[in-house]
């Protein structure tokens, strides 16, 4: 377990109260520690406090107590070196999906000034991105005259174009069809095996979390904390036939029954 | 022969009254349907012109009075419009400020709505005082009344960003003025071009109370020259002025509307 020496993020005993003093404790005791190109998954109940901790470490919200380290360094300001992509995708409907996909890098500070001269570039390797995803030819399209299954991709793509080293994803796939979910199941996995980024997913899917993770945290009902660290022990590349086989299952059951509690216990 | 003579007649017949297009007839119809209307209520009800003047007797007083009617209008045409050009400007200005920040939006709203709800008519006095009769204060008018659409319509588009879109750009440590630059301006324009129909239309508002009360031009001061000299038919033909006017600018906002902001109505008819 070498990467536990140094994880790219390490969340140390985190409190984080919403709304002042008697606001919602969203977390409380809060650790847990990623690798670098680790996949990890967090699960747990409704409102356990999952996309709070996202925030805290793409450093959107600084935490009350305890500490965030992401790269090294404390969390007291946004990340940069990361990407994020949401539940529902936040595509901008006057822009085309190809410049949609481009935006970040018109904000990242280390890309925003080589945009300009750089575009050809920057646009190849979007199309790139596109392909991927299996959207190619569809850059020209605007974001309303995808599907959502679709937008859903290119929110991917964006959340890729700059080359982060973390991606955090919360419940990406919420809102997709079976099939389109397991479709883009193998795209993140590939993603993953080709570029080692280090991915942080948020899912009420445990199967989804089965398949994809190297480790999965199970959380308390709020105020959450981690419950049990799970690590995945199935060999990769896994295929999706893995979900048919009996240790995947007891697995997703034993996570399942895990869950259940915590939402007793609260 | 006689057989394809007939059928072309019939196919030519038979789709006449189907391939007019009635809902781009029906506006010019209608319109005609009330001039007519209207002429008959007079006719009925023999009512004297000093009253109330048939269409007939209104389009006579367009013709011979033309010039001073084309002047007075192009003068009410200008003030309308430098007003309202003022108040796109400062409406846009004062729009972006407001939506900039909450504590600002919070501060400056209840004052907005204040100043709002003085009638600008009353402030018609005190820009004479301020400027004299004339130009000055019927633009001014105009550009007090119609700017408030505009700046609320853009400070809301500013304050609805929603929050996850702000906090994925924020997350790669994106500036407010990154954010105002990428999303809240774009998304403020599709309401700031539907508001300029509003403003447009009060802007004709403000310019002819002003121009009635304190000009000696316009046709605001044409009507009531007019009215003074129980020249009935005059206010009238003034009347259909501003309403073409009214019409033809609001069409031209309309217009501009659909032009510059199409992926807000693509958009929605989408979902
Ligand atoms: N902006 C906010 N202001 C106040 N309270 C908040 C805010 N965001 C979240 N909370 C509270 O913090 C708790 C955790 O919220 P969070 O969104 O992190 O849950 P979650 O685990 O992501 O839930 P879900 O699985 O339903 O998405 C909730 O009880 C919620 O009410
Ligand atoms: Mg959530």
């Amino acid at each position: 377990m070498a990467h536990l020496v140094s994880p790219l993020v390490s969340i140390e005993n985190v409190d984080m109260r919403y709304g002042g003093a008697n606001g919602t404790l969203a977390v409380s005791g809060l650790s847990m520690k990623v690798g670098k190109g680790e996949f990890a998954a967090v699960v747990g109940p409704s409102g356990c406090g999952k996309s709070t901790l996202m925030k805290l470490v793409t450093g959107l919200h600084i935490p009350q107590g305890g500490g965030v380290i992401v790269a090294g360094k404390q969390v007291t300001e946004p990340v940069s070196i990361v990407g994020m992509a949401f539940q529902n995708p936040t595509m901008l409907p006057w822009r085309t999906t190809l410049d949609n996909i481009l935006l970040p890098l018109e904000i990242v500070e280390r890309h925003r000034h080589r945009l300009r001269r750089h575009k050809a570039e920057y646009v190849e390797k979007a199309e790139r991105l596109l392909e991927t995803v299996g959207l190619k030819g569809f850059g020209s399209k605007f974001p309303w005259q995808l599907s959502g299954g679709m937008q859903q991709r290119a929110n991917l793509c964006r959340a890729l174009i700059h080359e982060p080293e973390l991606l955090m994803l919360d419940e990406p796939f919420g809102a997709l069809d079976a099939f389109t979910r397991e479709e883009l199941w193998c795209v993140i996995r590939d993603l993953q095996a080709a570029q080692g980024v280090t991915i942080v997913l948020v899912t009420h899917d445990l199967r989804e979390a089965t398949f994809l993770a190297d480790r999965i945290f199970v959380m308390s009902a709020r105020p959450g904390r981690v419950l049990k660290e799970h690590v995945v022990p199935f060999a990769r590349p896994r295929e999706l036939d893995l979900m048919y086989e009996k240790g995947f299952n007891d697995m997703v059951h034993e996570l399942h029954g895990e869950i259940a509690q915590a939402r007793v216990a609260a | 022969m006689s057989i394809a003579a007939e059928n072309t007649a019939a196919t030519q017949a038979k789709p006449l009254a189907a391939r007019i297009n009635w809902v781009t007839l029906a506006p010019w119809l209608y319109t005609i349907g009330l001039f007519v209307l209207w002429e008959l209520l007079v006719i009925a009800l023999e009512m004297p012109p000093t009253i109330l003047p048939a269409p007939s007797r209104v389009f006579q007083a367009i013709l011979q009075y033309w010039s001073p009617i084309w002047k007075n209008s192009l003068q009410t045409l200008y003030t309308t419009t430098l007003g309202f050009a003022i108040a796109v400007v400062a409406g846009l200005g004062i729009g972006l400020f407001i939506g900039w920040s909450k504590t600002i939006y919070a501060g400056l709203y209840p004052l907005m709505i204040g100043f709002n709800a003085i009638p600008k008519v009353a402030l018609v006095p005190i820009l004479v005082i301020w400027f004299g009769i004339g130009t000055i204060p019927a633009v001014l008018t105009a550009f007090l009344i119609s700017f408030f659409p505009i700046v609320v319509n853009v400070a809301t588009g500013l304050a609805t960003i929603e929050p996850e879109t702000e906090d994925v750009l924020r997350a790669l440590g994106a500036r407010k003025m990154d954010i105002m630059l990428k999303v809240g301006i774009p998304r403020s324009m599709p309401y700031f071009f539907g508001s300029l129909k509003i403003a447009i239309t009060l802007a004709f508002v403000g310019s002819v109370v002003s121009e009635t009360v304190a000009s000696n031009y316009g046709l605001g001061n044409m009507m009531s020259s007019a009215q003074s000299q129980f020249n009935v038919p005059l206010v009238f033909a003034g009347l259909l002025m501003l309403a073409v006017e009214g019409i033809a600018m609001y069409a031209l906002m309309a217009w501009i509307e659909k032009r510059m902001t199409g992926w807000a109505h693509r958009s929605t008819m989408a979902q």
